[in-house]
């Protein structure tokens, strides 16, 4: 019942502002019905805990406690962007870069890219997954090239290409693990549900099993930004608006690599942890070393934190690839922590290019002095990505960390080695922009820093204390991928 | 040692399949390009059709007539009309020529049957070739995308890999259940929608479909 | 079956090719006359051209060489020794053992050799064009051929052209994506190597388009003739190796007479069938400019290797 309703909700506000987003309180409207779905997902959860895990609507749906936080966590971020993209979009309109109709098609394009994201979570069915996933490529296709201007039709144009051919990889992967099944399960739309494949995991055909995989891993893994299919991924959202920047990094990314991890779990009761770990370990560790290089190279602020959303995925596969609980827990503790700063982070770089006027980092300067709320929003959600402590994201790195030094030594310095370069170049970089004396002006309309801040103080919280229903849910989670 | 009748005739599907992809790979002009994709989506309709009536699973027909309205006649119109409205008539450029295209072409074909060799010893003898023809269609249409300079036969490409996938689905597994088929094949045309809506963005702002115009964001 | 008849049957094959290629010739003419709404020349206007050609002078350069003189009679045998050895009426000849494909390949191979040799020899301008063009052809031609061979050799086990033959033409009527493939590939190899639209045009007068032409354009009398005869036979060759492998029901036992009409029978009718969808595909197709030939050529070679794979993979 609860999951219908967390998707009903989207849906029908995609149908509703398809029709009046143009209007004056069209923002206002997006908010409130993201505001709904977190209410239902809360409730959802609520469910869960108490309940233990739910199949829904004839087995189609299926919520445990790995997706039921990351359905938490898709429909928190999506409501609080809709708090930000408020006052943003209105000063975006201001400034001539937006028209009444563009701001309808985005209303109704974010309702849509948040069904299909927590219709790729709850899905039960690895075909329906699939469906979700090329649906979420499709609906934001037309978002990043918002903005009509050259550099973004040719940042739609790629995101567009490689999506869709890493999707169409993950279908023949899809068609693989159907293959597979259908020996062991029979025909027809059971075998397609992943609870099923769960149950026989240990049954299925080795060898289309790791060649699914592969695909399934390809394919997704384009999606997560995986080193070397990642090329989409900084244009995209240094391109895009900001508000599509924050749900891309801090939802869609996550949301492919769950799809990653499911897989991952059905591959390991036919092969075993090596093949699947080797790989993703292996993806992982490539994108967060390329990643930290090229970082250091950008000049534009938000292809710099694509970057580091593509360092972190990379060390969250790796997490997930090594395996085992500790770091499976710190592989899921990341993915919230990340996602909830990444999105603070584009909250802020968002305010600060609109007040600059510029994306470009040299440009910017003195943002503590012209806007003390932007500029302290950028120092703190940046001190919380570099991983430093007492912030989350330093919980979960150290506990990779160690596990990697415990299990696979040789890894370690590379992982140092990256994240201390991704150290230097952000820090060097942010330091400049938001010291010393400023070059901007202030907003007209007051910036929506109630999401930053918010978002700071539950990583902030979450790297202090960790509470116990939370500790035992994530371990649940950790245990399911095992 | 003569498989029986319908194995060999799923079998020169599967071959004209093929085929078709490399025609594509070397074709220069885009109607011809469109025209070689609705024959695809005809050939893939036939291969279907006829494992439908060998293993009598009837949503294959369903599945067969929705690739024959989606692929064969709606999907071409809309591309022709495309065509129409943008005055696309050139003769393509590639970024390497079609010799050498075709012999990469060649190596890849080699390498899917290589790969598909052990699943197809899973398979039926139905259908025992078709996982390596499909994994090849797929492959060299990704070829194709790469290689082109234009836009709409990047598009083409993608489609054609469309094919590709959906051949695997039909033939080594007697088709996937029908509620998803209808979800990837409205994905598709979703996806054939925006790229129009796209194409005109792109002409209006740059003049021109070429996508060399579009290699500006290179930073790193 | 003793092999007195045998021999008989291989000495009236090679008779009976030598004699019937112009006639293949004529027909090819006539039929795209029919296509071009242009009035036929008679079927035998090549004999008579023939005729005419042996009683004129030689008139030859200077500075002609010895090989200059040799090649036509060199290029006549290669032809006539091709065609003698594919099974053309009857497979189990004394000479099959030695019609080996990959032999068969090196026969057209030595021609093309003497043919540019000698047009380079006089020392002109067209002549070393017409010989740079070939070799490009014949270059890309020959693994294309190869390949198209091979697919054949390999779902009947032997490269010799009489164990093919005998394989496929006994066995069910079967559906075989490679050999289509393979067909397909000789197709477009048989146009290239033959001379034939759409990499040349055989009645073009236009030296700057000529490949094959140019190589010959020294030639007089009866040099002429035997270099016109071997083209002749040569087309008439590949179309029976073309026959042999894809179509080749019909075909004769060594030494069995009954048969013989039958052969003849067949033959006659897949080759008439054959000089007019060769005369078709001449009327519907353009000319290809020079710089395309490869890309036509390797399409034929990446056809053959397709079939060679098609094979395995739905074998094996």
């Amino acid at each position: 019942m609860e999951v219908a309703i967390v998707l009903g909700l989207p849906l029908s506000g995609a149908i509703l502002l398809a029709l009046v987003g143009q209007r004056a309180w069209a923002p206002e409207l997006n908010a409130t019905m993201s505001f709904a779905t977190f209410f239902a997902a809360i409730l959802l959860t609520a469910r869960v805990i108490a309940d233990g895990p739910i199949l829904a609507l004839n087995e189609q749906f299926f919520v445990d406690p790995f997706n039921v936080f990351l359905v938490a966590l898709t429909a928190f971020v999506g409501f609080t962007t809709a708090l930000f993209s408020r006052p943003y979009m209105r000063a975006e309109q201001d400034r001539g870069r937006l028209n009444a109709a563009r701001l309808r098609l985005y209303h109704s394009m974010y309702q849509l890219f948040m069904f299909t994201m927590l219709l790729c979570l709850l899905s039960n069915n690895v075909g329906a997954m699939w469906v979700a996933m090329e649906g979420a490529t499709l609906s934001t296709v037309l978002l990043v090239s918002l903005y009509r201007t050259p550099a973004s039709l040719e940042a739609a144009w790629k995101y567009f290409i490689l999506c869709s051919v890493g999707i169409a990889q993950a279908l023949f992967g899809t068609i693989l693990l159907y293959f597979a099944a259908e020996k062991v399960l029979g025909a027809g739309g059971g075998a397609l549900l992943w609870t099923h494949l769960h149950a026989v995991r240990s049954q299925l055909e080795p060898t289309v099993l790791s060649l699914a995989f592969v695909f399934l891993l390809v394919g997704y893994g384009t999606k997560v930004g995986l080193v070397p299919l990642h090329n989409w991924l900084p244009d995209a959202h240094a391109e895009g608006p900001t508000p599509i920047s924050a749900v891309l990094s801090g939802l869609l990314l996550n949301v492919a690599l769950y799809s990653v991890v499911r897989s991952k779990v059905l591959v390991d009761g036919a092969l075993g942890h090596g093949f699947s770990g080797g790989l993703m370990m292996g993806f992982g560790l490539l994108s967060v070393v390329v990643a930290a290089f090229f970082l250091s190279r950008q000049r534009d602020v938000k292809r710099m934190f694509a970057y580091s959303s593509i360092e972190h995925m990379g060390i969250m596969t790796f997490a997930f690839g090594m395996g085992g609980a500790v770091a499976a827990f710190a592989g899921l503790l990341h993915m919230t922590v990340h996602s909830l700063t990444k999105s603070a982070i584009f909250f802020t770089v968002g305010h600060a290019s609109q007040v600059a006027g510029t994306q470009d980092m040299a440009s910017i300067r003195g943002l503590v002095q012209a806007s003390p709320t932007i500029g302290w929003g950028l120092v703190l959600g940046t001190l919380a990505i570099l991983g430093l402590p007492p912030f989350g994201v330093f919980t979960s790195e150290f506990m990779v960390l160690t596990t990697a030094m415990h299990e696979h030594s040789w890894a370690t310095p590379f992982l140092l080695v990256a994240l201390g370069v991704a150290f230097a170049s952000i820090f060097g970089k942010v330091q400049p922009m938001v010291f010393g004396e400023s070059s901007v002006e202030p907003l007209k309309r007051g910036p929506a820093l109630v999401p930053v801040f918010t978002h700071l103080a539950i990583v902030l919280a979450l790297g202090l204390y960790i509470p116990p229903y939370l500790v035992g849910w994530y371990r649940q989670a950790a245990a399911l991928i095992g | 040692m003569d498989a029986p009748f319908s194995t060999q005739l799923v079998n020169v599907l599967a071959a004209l399949l093929l085929l078709i992809a490399f025609a594509m790979l070397s074709q220069r002009r885009v109607l011809t390009l469109i025209k070689l994709f609705a024959w695809q989506g005809a050939v893939l309709t036939a291969s279907t059709v006829v494992v439908a009536w060998t293993t009598g699973y009837t949503d294959l027909y369903i599945s067969a007539g929705i690739t024959l309205s989606l692929k064969v006649i709606l999907i071409p119109w809309l591309l022709h009309r495309l065509i129409d409205r943008l005055f696309i008539r050139w003769d393509i450029e590639t970024l390497i020529n079609i010799p050498t295209t075709m012999l990469i072409g060649i190596g890849l074909v080699i390498f899917s049957f290589a790969l598909a060799t052990p699943i197809s010893q899973m398979a039926s003898t139905l259908t025992r070739s078709t996982v390596g023809i499909a994994l090849a269609t797929v492959l060299l249409s990704f070829l194709m995308m790469i290689v082109r300079r234009k836009a709409v036969p990047q598009v083409i490409g993608f489609l054609a890999m469309e094919n590709g996938v959906f051949f695997a689905a039909t033939t080594a597994t007697f088709g996937m259940p029908l509620v998803w088929e209808l979800g990837v094949a409205l994905d598709v045309l979703v996806a054939t929608l925006i790229f129009g809506i796209f194409f005109f963005h792109i002409r209006e702002q740059f003049e021109s479909l070429d996508i060399r115009h579009m290699e500006k964001l290179r930073q790193d | 079956m003793s092999h007195v008849p045998a021999v008989a049957f291989q000495i009236l094959q090679s008779v009976f090719v030598v004699l019937a290629a112009p006639l293949l010739v004529g027909w090819v003419n006539q039929c795209r006359a029919w296509l071009q709404n242009r009035s036929a020349p008679s079927i035998l206007l090549p004999y008579w051209t023939l005729a005419k050609l042996f009683h004129k002078d030689v008139v030859i350069a200077r500075g002609a060489s010895p090989l200059f003189r040799a090649t036509p009679y060199i290029l006549f045998g290669c032809m006539w020794l091709a065609a003698g050895i594919v099974p053309v009426l009857a497979t189990g000849l004394p000479f099959a053992p030695a019609a080996d494909i990959i032999a068969l390949v090196g026969v057209f191979a030595l021609a093309r050799v003497f043919s540019a040799l000698a047009a380079m020899d006089i020392g002109t301008s067209f002549g070393g064009l017409g010989a740079r063009r070939e070799m490009l052809i014949g270059f890309l031609a020959e693994p294309a051929m190869l390949m198209t061979l091979f697919t054949a050799a390999f779902i009947s086990g032997s490269t010799q052209l009489t164990t093919i033959v005998d394989t496929l033409g006994h066995r069910q009527f079967a559906l075989h994506p490679s050999l289509a493939f393979a067909a397909v590939a000789f197709l477009m190899v048989l146009l290239a190597e033959n001379a034939r639209i759409p990499i040349d045009n055989p009645t073009t007068h236009l030296e700057l388009t000529m490949v094959h032409e140019a190589m010959i354009l020294e030639y007089s009398a009866r040099h002429l003739a035997l270099i016109e005869w071997a083209v002749a036979i040569k087309l008439f060759a590949y179309m029976t190796i073309g026959i042999a492998l894809f179509v080749p029901w019909g075909i004769a036992e060594g030494g069995d007479w009954h048969a013989l009409p039958l052969a003849v029978g067949a033959l006659v009718a897949k080759l008439a069938l054959a000089g007019a969808g060769l005369a078709l595909i001449e009327t519907l197709l353009a000319k290809l400019r020079l710089f395309l030939a490869p890309e036509f050529l390797s399409t034929a070679f990446l056809l053959g290797v397709l079939g060679m794979l098609t094979h395995f993979l739905v074998r094996g």
